[in-house]
């Protein structure tokens, strides 16, 4: 290598050094870095026993979430991204899509209020009055909406509202994957 | 010395300990300071940059709950932490495990400071080799034959 050539790539390696952290930090602008992944990515979902919301005496357990892929709700009347996302989810719960809820540290009688006022979109309601199972969940942040498949498997979970956007390119693909691999 | 009397008395005033966790309460000191422990190095995942021991949301709040009943059923340390990382992953830990995929993190500081200093010693290396020949034999003679000269002009 001539001596030219050498002194060259020695004076680039500092702006070389200085592309490579722009280009590490750049993408680090896009991320929100409160968004965490879940640990219970392909996991079955947690084991638990608890009351249907407005229905004392039954009880809903996690086979009862199986048998076709369907979204996992965590929402309260306390969270105000939940009303934001509420009729967003009743459209979807309308268009067949099959959601479940988990009512998590909520009041059960306000619950039912508002499930009353703003509609329904949930085939079943789970009653997570202690938060043991927003625990085993690991929720950070009502709203969050878990994808599972038929089998009770934990696929994917979105943190935050679900929106026309969010269902469109984050959550509707991979549902229709999970439904595809079934049929 | 009345001015400063106030000022004194603040400073010598034991620092006001405002507990955010008071409900939680262990009759043997051990335990006690074993709980303060693991609280502090347990980070909340909804407040991101607390500890569950500082943090005052319900979450930390939930989790200070979860790590007491757990101390209480006589869970070892290790089985709090793990059963915290099963469902929060390894953000709620402060300290980050020793694995493969976090070699980067605990030893590239370390590798980059090593390549850091391995390349100033080089350079200063190469530079002394560069510089020595500058001074020959004929020229130190003619160095210290100047020198005497000027020596004795200026006597």
């Amino acid at each position: 290598m001539s001596r030219g050539l050498k002194l060259t790539l020695l004076l680039a390696l500092p702006l070389a050094g200085f592309l490579a952290l722009l280009g590490l930090l750049w993408q680090g602008l896009g991320r929100d870095p409160s968004l965490l992944p879940s640990a219970l990515i392909d996991r079955p979902l947690p084991a638990f026993r608890l009351a249907a919301l407005g229905e004392p005496g039954r009880f809903i357990s996690q086979d009862d979430l199986k048998g076709k892929p369907a979204l996992l709700n965590v929402w309260a009347t306390w969270c105000p991204t939940c009303r934001a996302e509420h009729e967003m989810l009743r459209s979807l719960a309308a268009q067949g899509v099959t959601i479940y809820g988990v009512n998590y540290k909520d009041d059960p009688t306000k619950a039912v209020q508002w499930l009353k006022d703003l509609g329904n979109p949930y085939t079943l309601n789970i009653d997570d009055q202690s938060g043991q199972l927003g625990i085993d969940l690991g929720v950070y942040g009502a709203p969050e909406t878990f994808i599972l498949d038929a089998r009770g498997v934990i696929r994917y979970r979105h943190v935050g509202a679900v929106d026309e956007q969010v269902w469109r390119e984050v959550l509707e693909p991979r549902l229709k994957l999970l439904q595809g691999g079934q049929g | 010395m009345r001015r400063w009397l106030p000022l004194l008395l603040a400073l010598l005033a034991p620092p006001a300990l405002a507990a955010i966790d008071a409900e939680h309460r262990f009759d043997d000191p051990a335990q006690e300071a074993r709980y303060r422990d693991l609280i502090a190095e347990l980070r909340c995942p909804k407040c991101q940059n607390q500890n569950i021991a500082d943090s005052n949301a319900p979450l930390a709040q939930d989790l200070r709950q979860k790590v007491y009943d757990m101390m209480q059923a006589g869970r070892s340390d290790q089985e709090i932490v793990d059963y915290l990382v099963a469902r929060y992953g390894d953000f709620v830990r402060y300290r980050p495990p020793l694995r493969a995929d976090t070699w980067l993190l605990w030893f590239g500081p370390f590798a980059a400071i090593g390549a850091a200093a391995l390349g100033v010693a080089l350079w200063l290396h190469s530079r002394a080799q560069r510089t020595r020949p500058a001074l020959d034999e004929h020229a130190r003679q003619r160095l210290a034959e100047l020198l005497r000269q000027h020596d004795e002009d200026s006597r």
